[in-house]
């Protein structure tokens, strides 16, 4: 499991989270959500090691503080919110640099695999910088999967990263990319999101973590974080939560929300 | 930055393609030595010698002296230079995310070339003790320092949160060619004429010192910096997906770019030490050899290394046949080679480069 404890992120002097506590475990899709600059994506580059901390971040039950970046690969994979690329690499050129970095190695079908979970089958010879933003990103979560292709290896639970994953997708390929986050989760893998779309968030998440203001406003299963309340006062404008008719997924409409 | 390409799709397998024109590059490369064995201001032909060898023949006195102590060295030198420089241009735009970084255009060459100059005039006024402890090497590790300090300058004023800013980059490249140049200039006048005579061949750049004493110095600079920067394909090709990703890929992003930066500078600051501002090399070989193959830098590495040594081969035979007996400083051969490719690439990326 992921297990943050006592949390410090200082910016340009600026505290952006103090002492906070965040934990995740294999098998869950754990969303991390709350307004813009409430340090969401902070929180998630500190357990990525991206970011100087103080306090203590554990990925299976082992410090990262001490492992090499290598080491790390091979348990964990990130998405970042944008990638950009230096040079005119082609799609499946880009999905094995991700593949190297991790324990799949040599393995050459694990790229193609991993361009056909993303809807990118045809893809693999294109030219990456052609694509757009989208498919790039898509390109980009292939990727990811590529490094840690085995949700769990060696009975251990492998880690997938996404900083807002779906943000610059269209519906069809919103779900596309959270059906994989959520199998991932299923096949005994962890995944932890930085999600802005509180309804995906609540149709895919098992876990959700609301943030305000560099701090963990409520966390817990979806139904017991989506409440007016917690939005309410977390967003600074009055949310009012539904739920679906037949199965109680709980829903938000903007149209019902007063700034 | 992107690069845009033609064609709708990129060859499949683009890496062992790369990697079979290792075999190429280096026939290439054969083929260029030999002929600049063979072409000179001198009469002597590589046929008859080498006829001569193998008939166990007395070469005579002007064979023995053009041979061994003006081409073979200028040849090795050569071959070595062009081969740094272009690795050099390859590593630096690896390591700054841009295909137009090349130690020439973004000034590290005029630091280390202003660190050679430093060492040629001010150089007797450091304490003998030194002196004599560095010796010959004072020059190269003058350019080498140099180097090293424009080029960890340039990465801190042009890359900010992991990315380069192009504008700024090349900005800074400006500057500091201003500032060395402005250097240089104050330094004119308190050289003697020996130190004037050495300062111009600086600035045009030029294979005609070339000596064995100078490869013993610089040559085994550049091969070591040339072997270690061959280990760092798959760090590269990582850092071209950002600093970020390279390090959740599994790469010492701040190991891998001090690195690199030392690598440029050894490479670029013994080139120039030996040669002068040879530019353009670093630009044109890694260009040509991505839109040819492919960027994964696995096999631009080495194949920069050959065709960057077989190209300034073949510039220096031009500089020395196409005013004979007189010869070009070959800084101003690749020049004419190089800045149109250089303005080409400009063309192509027009309005995708940020600046």
């Amino acid at each position: 499991m992921i297990k943050a404890q006592h949390l410090n992120v200082k910016l340009s002097g600026k505290s952006i989270l103090s002492d906070l506590s965040f934990e995740a475990q294999p098998g869950h899709v754990t969303s991390i959500v709350g307004p813009n600059g409430s340090g969401k994506t902070t929180l998630l580059r500190a357990m990525t090691g991206d970011l100087a901390y103080t306090g203590r971040v554990e990925i299976n039950g082992r410090d990262m503080q001490g492992q090499k970046p290598w080491e790390l690969a091979t348990v964990r994979g990130v998405l970042p919110q944008a990638s950009a690329l230096a040079f005119p690499f082609s799609v499946v050129e880009v999905v094995n640099i991700g593949l190297q970095g991790g324990r799949s190695g040599q393995s050459s079908t694990v790229a193609s695999a991993a361009l056909s979970r993303v809807g990118l089958a045809g893809y693999a010879h294109r030219p990456y910088q052609e694509l757009s933003g989208g498919e790039q990103q898509r390109v980009q979560l292939a990727r990811v999967l590529a490094q840690i292709w085995h949700p769990v290896e060696d009975g251990e639970a492998r880690w997938l990263f996404l900083d807002e994953p779906v943000s610059a997708l269209d519906i069809s390929h919103q779900l596309q990319v959270m059906n994989i986050a959520r199998d991932f989760a299923d096949q005994g893998g962890g995944v932890v999101a930085v999600m802005h779309d509180l309804n995906l968030t609540a149709m895919f998440s098992d876990k959700m973590v609301l943030m305000a203001n560099g701090h963990i406003k409520a966390a817990g299963p979806v139904a017991e974080v989506l409440t007016n309340d917690h939005l309410s006062s977390a967003y600074g404008c009055s949310v009012a939560v539904n739920q679906t008719p037949n199965d109680p997924v709980p829903f938000i409409l903007p149209q019902a929300a007063v700034a | 930055m992107a690069l845009a390409i033609d064609a709708d799709l990129v060859p499949v397998d683009r890496l062992s393609r790369a990697r079979k024109l290792h075999l190429l590059l280096f026939g290439l490369l054969i083929f260029v030595s030999l002929g600049s064995l063979t072409t000179g201001a001198t009469g002597v032909a590589l046929m008859d010698v080498l006829w001569k060898l193998l008939q166990g023949q007395e070469l005579s006195q002007v064979e023995r002296i053009v041979l061994f102590d003006i081409r073979i060295p200028r040849l090795a030198m050569g071959l070595m230079v062009g081969a740094s420089l272009a690795v050099a241009g390859a590593v630096m735009q690896g390591l700054f995310r841009n295909p137009l970084a090349d130690p020439g255009i973004v000034g590290v060459s005029a630091g280390a070339g202003l660190g050679a100059i430093m060492s040629i005039v001010l150089g007797g006024l450091l304490p003998l003790a030194i002196l004599e402890s560095v010796g010959r090497h004072l020059t190269p590790i003058a350019a080498f320092c140099g180097g090293w300090v424009t080029t960890i300058l340039l990465y801190r004023v042009s890359t900010r949160h992991g990315r380069t800013s192009v504008a700024t980059m090349l900005l800074a490249g400006i500057a500091i060619g201003a500032l060395s140049g402005a250097a240089t200039g104050v330094l004119t006048y308190i050289a003697n004429d020996a130190q004037l005579r050495d300062m111009t061949f600086w600035g045009m750049g030029s294979l005609a010192g070339a000596s064995w004493g100078k490869l013993a110095v610089a040559g085994p600079i550049m091969l070591i910096s040339m072997g270690g920067v061959m280990f760092m394909g798959r760090g590269l090709n990582a850092l071209a997906l950002g600093e970020a990703t390279a390090h959740h890929i599994g790469i010492e992003v701040q190991k891998l770019k001090n690195l690199a930066i030392l690598a440029v500078a050894a490479s670029v600051g013994a080139a120039v030490a030996v040669s002068g501002g040879i530019g353009f090399v670093g630009i044109v070989v890694p260009h040509l050899l991505r839109l040819g193959t492919g960027p994964d830098h696995r096999a631009l590495l080495p194949n920069a290394a050959l065709l960057g040594a077989s190209l300034l081969v073949g510039a220096d035979m031009i500089a020395r046949v196409i005013i004979a007996p007189a010869e070009l400083p070959i800084g101003i051969v690749m020049a004419i080679l190089g800045a149109p490719v250089f303005l080409w690439i400009l063309l192509r990326q027009r309005g995708v480069v940020d600046l």
